[in-house]
């Protein structure tokens, strides 16, 4: 190597560094890929929040649903409530685990807050949420027709989210359903008809 | 005198009592939080603590699950017992850990795929450096001093002589 071009070795190193400074600043460190993508979604007997009746991974798979995980205790669940119902309202098919919770201040909450559900499993202990890998609430998986994990995000969903990431994935799990359930959906959860209703 | 070093040496004593009386009770609560679990083999007990300090906590990222008191960590403890109990291997516990969270959870990853580099990367480090090092040595030792010529020889004679002939010390 040429003396001079020598000289710019340093420059050359600061400008790798800062790249990947620059590209940790937005990586999330406490993100982990959920290890149970693409396998089936655990088969769980817990439960109903709303009348204690027993739930079986059979009552909620057959076509396409997020499985929200939240709790009383989740200041972010809260923060996240009025969209999931905006989702719901939408068409989006999404059960809820109410996990480590108190029944009784749980269905205060939905009570208060509306319920976006189609039902809630009570995982009191949390051992669907150990099954399924949760390690914090709010966290919500996308579950196909065929009852697989698709997809696992975690943190509070809002609109920007939802459009420009998780909406996409929805639509996937809706085309490759194949139910008669799906060309109705279709239409329905874009991001941008549920966010024009953010709007007015 | 004495008697009032003693009486300072005694205050002082009585106050190390205290301070120590109080950090004890601090540190009542972080103990009450680690749950104990009655193991019916002291086999089972010793791999239960082998188990949890190689387990990482999922959300809690660099304590391992013994040491971290995060309910995610209690559950998997919990976990972890009664996988004991059950009769199940070191490796299928490890299995199931990371059927749920993944290789993360493993303070030591399977050398396969992704997780292989975490174990190579430091190999390669060491084998670059060794190579930047010995490479660096060979320059060093090609780039030998140009042969003297003879007037450079006379020259450093005559100057020798001169410091002989010094009567300096």
């Amino acid at each position: 190597m040429a003396p001079r071009l020598k000289l710019f070795l340093p420059l050359g190193l600061f400008a790798l560094l800062a790249v990947l400074l620059f590209r940790g600043l937005s990586l999330d460190p406490q993100a982990l890929p959920s290890a149970l993508v693409d396998r089936p979604m655990p088969d769980f007997r817990l439960p109903r929040l709303a009348d204690g009746e027993t739930m079986v991974k059979g009552d909620i798979v057959g076509e396409p649903l997020l499985l929200n995980v939240w709790a009383t205790w989740c200041i972010s669940c809260r923060v996240e409530h009025p969209y999931l119902q905006r989702l719901a309202e939408g068409g989006v098919n999404i059960y809820g685990i109410n996990y480590k919770d108190d029944s009784e201040a749980a269905r205060a909450w939905l009570d208060e807050l509306g319920d976006p559900y189609r039902s809630s499993i009570v995982d009191e202990s949390g051992t669907l949420g150990l099954d399924l890998g949760v390690y914090g609430a709010p966290e919500t998986y996308f579950i196909d027709a065929d009852g697989v994990v698709r997809y696992r995000h975690v943190g509070v969903i809002d609109e920007r989210i939802w459009s420009t990431r998780l909406a996409p994935i929805w639509a996937d799990l809706q085309a490759s359903s194949g139910s008669p359930g799906a060309v109705g959906a279709a239409a329905l959860p874009t991001a941008a008809g549920i966010g024009e209703g953010a709007g007015s | 005198m004495n008697l009032v070093v003693s009486a300072i040496a005694g205050a002082r004593r009585h106050a190390l009592r205290i301070v120590a009386t109080g950090l004890f009770l601090l540190g009542l609560p972080a103990l009450a939080v680690i749950e104990t679990y009655e193991f019916s083999d002291p086999e089972l007990e010793r791999r239960y603590h082998q188990l949890s300090q190689e387990l990482r906590c999922p959300k809690c990222q660099n304590q391992n699950i013994a040491d971290s008191n995060a309910p995610i960590s209690q559950d998997l403890r919990k976990l972890l017992y009664e996988r004991l109990e059950s009769g199940a291997s070191d490796a299928e516990i490890l299995d199931d850990m990371v059927g749920r969270y993944g290789e993360f959870v493993r303070y030591r990853p399977a050398a396969e795929g992704a997780t292989l580099w975490l174990w190579l990367a430091p190999l390669l480090l060491l084998a670059s450096g060794a190579l930047l090092l010995f490479v660096l040595l060979r320059r060093g030792r090609g780039e030998a001093a140009p042969p003297v010529s003879d007037a450079e020889r006379e020259r450093l004679e005559a100057m020798l002589a001169v410091r002989e002939g010094d009567t300096g010390p």
